[in-house]
């Protein structure tokens, strides 16, 4: 390699879960040492891996979760205005995944079951400090909301899937799984 | 001594204590899951109050009710990408009673415990290297841009890269038994749905001796750092409590089955033997109005003498012995520290927690070699019953599952007990106790406030796991899509 050439600009990325399990941010890192690898590509700005916490600007912002409560509304803007390609990562992302479950259930129903009639409870009360996020009364995908570049579906997409993705984005290529990596389990 | 805390002192500010400042940590990071810490500041900057809380809602118990009992253990795993395996064999464990497996054959247990010790592995390894090495190996106040995983691997490239490894092979373990590395489906209620081949073994036995070492390479590194700093390892955010897990049947330390023994801060044996199927008549759980995670006590204790810490530092002393041969030098070694006291220290659970992984290794390269693992009789059934409960040591601490279900297989309850939970107390005295030992009267920097996290990162708390209920809030939102219209209006009031 000629030593003059100097070395590309390391490309930032950010990434948060929101009403998600983080088993696709479990399945990021399954991408094992390739992580070794990726770090000299790129570099993280907030993430669950960093004590970064807000999103400055970045290259691309990967989002975990649906919506669940307003406090993911924010993060999830906060990401669209910082980053240039906005990715959503594992079925929760995409429409809402397994919390998405809650959606035909009655929130103050519930409410007072979990807290106040359960047996076993001290003190039953519904949680109502002003520092808990208001929840919503559904769950949302995160395209309901602000535009998202691309969508990497199952749950989790494999660590081979968000290696390919991330390494395609990265050389400058469209993104592309391709039939084997593709799945939605 | 001044800096003395007594427990729930600083829980709530007192009433005249004027205008108060308010100091968020908001996302607490480099743990899993969703939460923050408040603090109330008064005009002399002396800390009034310190809450940890859990932010977000699921409402699991509720919506698996009405779903087919065989769909449960594949579902409950969404609550938690960190340890699904855990909620996946608490589950299949509570439904084994429901399809009458009272036992499992001998494969089936087998392969649900390589299944299980695999997951100890990768989520202690994940923990320690990925997200709490970087405030040991660093300082808790090093800078911000280095103080994760990716300054470990500049600044430490082996340790970086061993605890990618060691993730790597629980993770293998797991998609060996259960087809899948996060979420997978191997066991299902009366046993499990695949065995190992000769051929996987092999594989996995080529690598298990280099685990083996690697974490004995870890658990020797956490003692340096304890060596290294002992005042500050020994008494940083410290308090006393009482301690709950698992033991097996024969005292020893067992992660996948038991029964539970707690013991009181001075190490004496309060109660021992006890059924699982009656967990309820042993904890209470109390509702507090700032926070989504319950806050569980023993029922004879009371909630202000009841509470208990659970894990890895709560497993190592409960037991009395560790069934192999490595790891149990090293709880003999980690007990000798204690001088004949109880180990309280926070900072204590990252050396209980890798001997806990040495032992994990052990026991993987020990079934490895088990031509059980490789036998097609897989399950077993017997007379329907309506109710089981399965409980487990997850990484985090120990885990209950109690469902009913009809005589339609639709299930009519669910009540999960999760393993953060039952630390949500001990955390919150631990960083009540930082917060007066360290933040008082001080400016507060970044590095200083990482010292609360620190000890919030001890505990390994799962906050996802955590959060399955929800709260209706005095606030107003309005949720717009991105055209600006308006898809959902919220108020207290609805
Ligand atoms: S898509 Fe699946 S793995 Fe990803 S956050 Fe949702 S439940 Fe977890």
């Amino acid at each position: 390699m000629n030593a003059a050439v100097p070395a590309p600009r390391k490309l930032r990325l950010a990434t948060t879960s929101l009403a998600g399990c983080f088993g696709c941010h479990m399945s990021f890192l399954d991408i094992d040492e390739r992580l070794l690898d990726l770090v000299d590509l790129i570099e993280f700005d907030r993430s669950p891996l960093t004590d970064i916490k807000h999103c400055g600007p970045c290259d691309i912002g990967l989002i975990e979760g649906g919506l669940c409560n307003a406090e993911n509304i924010h993060v999830l803007r906060e990401f669209r205005r910082n980053c240039k390609v906005l990715i959503a990562m594992g079925a929760c992302a995409v429409n809402g995944g397994l919390p998405a479950q809650r959606n035909h259930i009655d929130l103050g129903q519930c409410l007072q079951e979990v807290y106040l009639t359960q047996p076993g409870l001290v003190g039953g009360q519904v949680p109502n400090d002003p520092e808990l996020p208001l929840p919503l009364d559904k769950v949302h995908p995160i395209h309901e909301v602000v535009r998202i570049d691309y969508f990497i579906p199952g749950c989790p997409p494999s660590g081979d899937a968000i290696w390919k993705f991330l390494t395609d984005l990265l050389k400058g290529r469209t993104p592309r799984l391709g039939h084997p990596l593709l799945h939605f389990d | 001594m001044e800096l003395e805390c007594l427990p729930f002192e600083l829980e709530s500010a007192p009433a005249d204590a004027g205008t108060l400042r308010r100091v968020a940590i908001d996302p607490v990071s480099r743990v899993e899951g969703h939460g923050k810490v408040t603090l109330l500041l008064d005009a002399q900057d002396q800390v009034r109050q310190v809450r940890l809380h859990i932010v977000e809602f699921r409402g699991f118990e509720k919506f698996i009710q009405g779903r087919p009992y065989w769909e449960v253990p594949v579902m409950v795993q969404r609550l938690c990408g960190i340890c699904p395996v855990s909620h996946h064999l608490a589950a299949a464990k509570a439904l084994d009673h429901v399809v009458g497996a009272d036992s499992l054959t001998p494969a089936a247990e087998k392969l649900r415990r390589l299944m299980h010790y695999g997951q100890i592995l990768q989520s202690h390894a994940l923990h320690f290297f990925h997200l709490s090495s970087p405030d040991m190996l660093f300082g808790f106040d090093s800078e911000v841009a280095k103080r994760n995983v990716v300054g470990v691997a500049a600044a430490y490239p082996d340790v970086a890269k061993q605890g990618v490894l060691l993730r790597k092979f629980g993770q293998e373990i797991i998609r060996f038994t259960a087809g899948k590395r996060v979420h997978g489906t191997g066991a299902v209620p009366g046993g499990v749905n695949r065995s190992l081949s000769g051929a996987e073994r092999e594989g996995l036995l080529a690598d298990i001796y280099q685990i083996v070492g690697w974490s004995r390479h870890a658990v020797q590194l956490v003692k340096r750092l304890h060596a290294a700093n002992p005042d500050l390892y020994d008494n940083f955010g410290t308090f006393r409590s009482n301690i709950l897990s698992l033991v097996g049947a024969d005292g020893a330390l067992d992660f996948y089955d038991g029964r539970l023994r707690v013991r009181d801060a001075d190490g004496k044996i309060i109660v021992d033997n006890f059924e699982i199927k009656n967990y309820h008549e042993l904890i209470r759980e109390e509702v507090k109005p700032w926070s989504y995670m319950k806050f569980p006590f023993l029922a004879a204790l009371g909630p202000r003498e009841g509470w208990y810490k659970v894990g890895p530092l709560a497993r190592v002393q409960n037991c009395d012995s560790i069934p192999t041969p490595l790891a149990e030098a090293e709880r003999r070694e980690f007990i000798d520290h204690g001088h004949g006291a109880m180990i309280h220290a926070p900072l204590a659970y990252h050396w209980a927690r890798m001997i806990e992984m040495l032992h994990a290794a052990e026991t993987i390269k020990d079934l490895l070699h088990d031509d059980d693992v490789s036998s097609d009789d897989l399950m077993r059934g017997g007379p329907r019953q309506r109710q089981g409960v399965g409980i487990i040591e997850a990484p985090r601490g120990t885990l209950i599952h109690d469902y009913r279900v009809g005589d339609d297989d639709l299930v009519s309850t669910c009540n999960l007990i999760v393993s953060t939970t039952h630390n949500n107390q001990p955390m919150n005295e631990a960083i009540r106790r930082v917060a007066r030992r360290y933040l008082n009267g001080r400016e507060l920097t970044e590095g200083l406030l990482n010292h609360i996290e620190v000890a919030i990162r001890a505990f390994d708390p799962c906050l996802s796991c955590a959060t399955h209920a929800l709260g209706k809030m005095p606030l107003q939102v309005e949720l717009q899509d991105a055209a600006g219209q308006v898809l959902q209006r919220l108020s207290s009031t609805d």
